[in-house]
């Protein structure tokens, strides 16, 4: 094996532009690095290679070889400037492989320095790139090549999904929190005071301080109370009532009684409580609709990324892009290396192989070649492909997937969350309360009708459930945050609740059970491997792929020729090496297996790689761990013979091999019709219909882009682990959600005589409103304190980092973006 | 007692002014990309910015 010399060796130095590998003597890795080295300088923009600190979860920030511009117009919107008139065009684009700020920096740098260019802004959190310029002066395609051209790669975005209701709510109820507490810290100072002086102070001063909080409460609780009042006049208007009904008449009505005391020289007023209450109040609903938020903007990030454009090929030969949903069949298509196939459809030129796994789940790629039939979904692995389009739309197999999904989804049973059952028998419990005191001294107390309603009122702030509003928002952020550490992404709001409920689960086989990844097996010569790995980074199937990952950094060897279907061919100074299938390399098939490469010197001597999927590492351990929950079982499109051997590795006694999507939406729905709550963990395409089927479900980040949109959580890295920490997070806080619950309801309950016998002064409600709510938050912070139980050993946040996935950071910013 | 005349308008205007300065950070987007606001300070501005009109 003296070829070894032929081989470069990496010299130890790193691409000046990327960072990556690069042969003896060598400053870039390739053309594009050199070209882009040679644009930062120009530009003057240096100080990025100094400041850049990388990422290791990021792709390096070497420009990719086809890049073709195509239109964008279609994402693009004019319109004109107020300030001068001019016409001004707006551009969105996600970002993908920023690292740092110095990738911030340099972006947004080389975009101002383009004639034109009036502002370029990149979020960091939400890796989202703004510009805006003349459009006279400059295109969106000239702009978007110039930042590919540095490394990053860019994907188109709709501007209105920017600007959805979530962010404007959000921005609403923050604004709404603020002048609640300007106005609650206001308000107590002066209350203070009166309290205070109580018995001293002369009734004019008292007064006065009444006034002045008047004037302060009123017009804040008609600001920042908007929220309640809206959705309890949309629940009234229906006939029905919620827990907003009693919050907008407490704090519609202290101010209002509360001022007709003012009025009257009277001794109490709730201006205080109106005012802390809504604070409160306030805090609760945003946690709560921020929690959600960040589930949806996570799912909509995946979309975004999973990149739904298409190229479509005009009849001049010009390039366009177009959402896929707009093609027409009969149309040509180019499908980029990389991307996905945007329709079904046949090939009409190129040559290239396609990874089939999202589909069938068989792991192998299938060969494409003029006349084939392609299905929208799947990815292409080595050249371009030009395809007509067959079907598009709803006639697709991917359409076929989505409407199992939404046939799912439909029987799926609706879930009410925890505090939605509570505060359904609360609200009316409050209202009644309140009522029959009032009634109750008016006509068996005999007082004057507005002492009732003072004491009414007293009632209705004591019982008010701010520390109920904290109860579960409070947990759910406590909780989200504490899986993301450990590298869950939480995407649904309520999957903490359903977690809690499962007692059966599901699992898929490649990618769930096993890393969906073929790796080398041990039992090879290292100086092949050496050779091998060299020829096969030039490849892009997925035998190569592992070959080149096992081997290392290494230099992709040059005049390496890959014939589709067989494998590839060095030309080297000592003669022809073949890497491939048996045949190819001039071996007997000895084995049937799939999983097996080839390398032959150009003497015909070979060396042999087997290569396989492996289960993930903890996945025995783990699946035992599941097994005290509930029965474990496999559904698997595989065939048997592969689904039994890794069933025996696992340990799980039952499983179903060849199933397709519907049956394993049958096998789950039987399941639920048994009445159990399945957690269904799965990856592939052909599972998405399953994950909206089950009760609960989780997908890794390696899973198809539809099955992450279609499960609750998202778990990275190679080990299982998460799932079963998932599990225990979830009930933990489950507990803590009820245990909250009850403190607040027997703190307000206990209370309630208190109030209906008219011994609660302002002072008493302020005491009792603050310290229940902070008994809340301390007590959900308790699931950070928390350790797991022996049984489940925690991953901390630096192993959960160490041992992320690729998305790993993807995860954490799509979270941040959130805000 | 006077002194509250004095006392209590101070009070009022200090708060309204945090408050005003925290609804003025909301809506002028200070809060949108707390992440990148917070790499940007390493970067010196260079010295030939293009001049924005």
């Amino acid at each position: 094996m003296n070829a070894l010399l032929d081989i470069a060796v990496p010299s130890g130095a790193a691409c000046l532009h990327c960072g990556g590998a690069v042969s003896a003597g060598e400053s870039y890795c390739c053309n594009g690095c050199r070209l882009a080295h040679r644009l930062v300088s120009d530009l003057g923009l240096d100080q990025y290679y100094r400041q850049r600190q990388f990422d290791p979860a990021q792709r390096r920030p070497r420009p990719e070889g086809d890049l073709q511009s195509s239109d964008l117009s279609a994402w693009v919107e004019t319109r004109d400037d107020e300030a001068t008139g001019e016409q001004r065009a707006h551009m969105t684009m996600m970002v993908d492989g920023l690292h740092c700020g110095a990738c911030v920096w340099l972006i947004e740098q080389a975009l101002l320095r383009q004639a034109g260019v009036t502002s370029a802004r990149v979020s960091l959190s939400t890796r989202r790139l703004t510009v805006s310029w003349q459009p006279a002066l400059m295109t969106a395609e000239q702009l978007a090549s110039l930042v590919e051209s540095l490394g990053y790669r860019l994907v188109p975005v709709a501007q209105d999904c920017l600007r959805n209701r979530d962010e404007v709510e959000l921005k609403s109820l923050l604004r709404a929190m603020a002048v609640a507490g300007f106005a609650a810290g206001n308000l107590m100072l002066l209350s203070v005071s009166v309290w205070s002086g109580h018995g001293d102070m002369a009734p004019g001063t008292r007064d006065l301080f009444h006034w002045i909080s008047a004037l302060i409460a009123i017009p804040a609780v008609g600001f920042a109370g908007r929220p309640f009042f809206k959705s309890a006049w949309n629940v009234l208007r229906h006939g029905r009532t919620n827990m907003d009904v009693p919050i907008s008449l407490a704090i519609i009505l202290a101010p209002s009684i509360s001022l007709y005391e003012t009025f009257t020289g009277g001794e109490q007023a709730y201006f205080d409580s109106a005012a802390t209450l809504l604070f409160f109040l306030l805090i609760g609903r945003y946690l709560d609709l921020r929690a959600r938020r960040l589930a949806r903007a996570s799912a909509e990030q995946l979309m975004a990324l999973g990149g739904d454009a298409a190229t479509v090929i005009a009849a001049d030969g010009s390039l366009r892009d177009i959402p896929a949903r707009d093609l027409k069949p009969g149309q040509k298509a180019l499908i980029r290396t990389g991307s996905r196939v945007p329709a079904d459809g046949t090939i009409v030129d190129g040559e290239s192989l396609l990874d089939v796994s999202l589909i069938s789940g068989e792991s192998m790629p299938a060969t494409a070649t003029m006349g084939s039939q392609v299905y929208a979904g799947t990815l292409n692995l080595t050249a371009p492909l030009t395809m007509k389009v067959d079907k598009i739309g709803e006639a697709t197999l991917l359409a076929d997937i989505r409407r199992l999904m939404e046939a799912a989804e439909s029987r799926r049973n609706r879930f009410v969350r925890l505090a939605d059952r509570v505060s359904r028998y609360y609200a009316p419990f409050v209202h009644v309360t309140a009522l029959l005191t009032f009634l109750g001294w008016v006509t068996i107390g005999h007082l004057p009708w507005q002492s009732a309603l003072l004491i009414a009122i007293a009632v209705l702030i004591i019982t008010c459930p701010c520390a109920l509003a904290l109860a579960v928002p409070v947990v759910q952020v406590v909780a989200s945050h504490r899986l993301l550490k450990s590298g869950i992404l939480l995407k649904s709001a309520d999957a903490l609740e359903r977690l809690c409920e499962v007692d059966t689960i599901v699992l898929d086989k490649t990618g769930t059970l096993t890393l969906g990844r073929l790796e080398l097996q041990p039992g090879y010569n290292p100086e092949a491997l050496a050779i091998a790995a060299a020829m096969a980074a030039n490849s892009k199937h997925p035998l190569a792929r592992a070959i080149a990952r096992a081997g290392g950094d290494v230099i992709p060897a040059g005049n390496v020729a890959e014939i589709p279907g067989k494998g590839l061919e060095w030309s080297s100074s000592q003669g022809v090496w073949r890497l491939g299938s048996a045949s190819f390399t001039g071996q007997a098939d000895d084995e049937s297996s799939d999983h097996v490469l080839w390398l032959a010197d150009p003497s015909g001597k070979a060396e042999r790689f087997h290569l396989a999927d492996p289960i993930r590492p903890d996945a025995t351990e783990i699946v035992a761990e599941l097994a005290r929950i509930g029965p474990v079982e496999i559904c698997s499109g595989d065939r048997s013979a592969p689904v039994r051997h890794i069933a025996e590795l696992a340990g799980i006694a039952t499983w179903h091999a060849l199933q397709m999507p519907a049956d394993k939406v049958r096998r789950l729905e039987e399941l639920r019709a048994a009445g159990r709550r399945v957690l269904m963990i799965g990856d592939g395409l052909n599972d998405a219909p399953a994950l909206r089927a089950a009760h609960v479900s989780m997908a890794p980040t390696s899973a198809a882009d539809i099955s992450q949109n279609a499960a609750d959580l998202l778990f990275q890295g190679d080990a299982l682990r998460p799932v079963a920490l998932a599990l225990t997070v979830a009930k933990a806080s489950e507990r803590l959600m009820r245990e909250n619950l009850a403190l607040a309801v027997v703190y307000n309950v206990s209370a309630i005589p208190l109030a209906i016998c008219g011994y609660v002064t302002p002072l008493v409600a302020a005491l009792a409103m603050s310290t229940s709510s902070i008994l809340v938050v301390l007590n959900s912070l308790r699931l950070n304190a928390r350790r797991s139980s022996k049984r489940v050993t925690e991953y901390t946040a630096g192993e959960a980092w160490e041992k992320a996935a690729p998305t790993a950071d993807k995860m954490a910013q799509t979270q941040r973006a959130g805000l | 007692m006077t002194i509250l005349l004095y006392l209590i308008p101070t009070a009022l205007v200090l708060g309204g002014l945090a408050l005003t300065g925290f609804l003025w950070a909301l809506k002028s987007g200070q809060f949108d990309d707390l992440d990148g606001a917070a790499q940007r300070i390493l970067f010196d501005d260079p010295e030939d910015n293009p001049p924005k009109k």
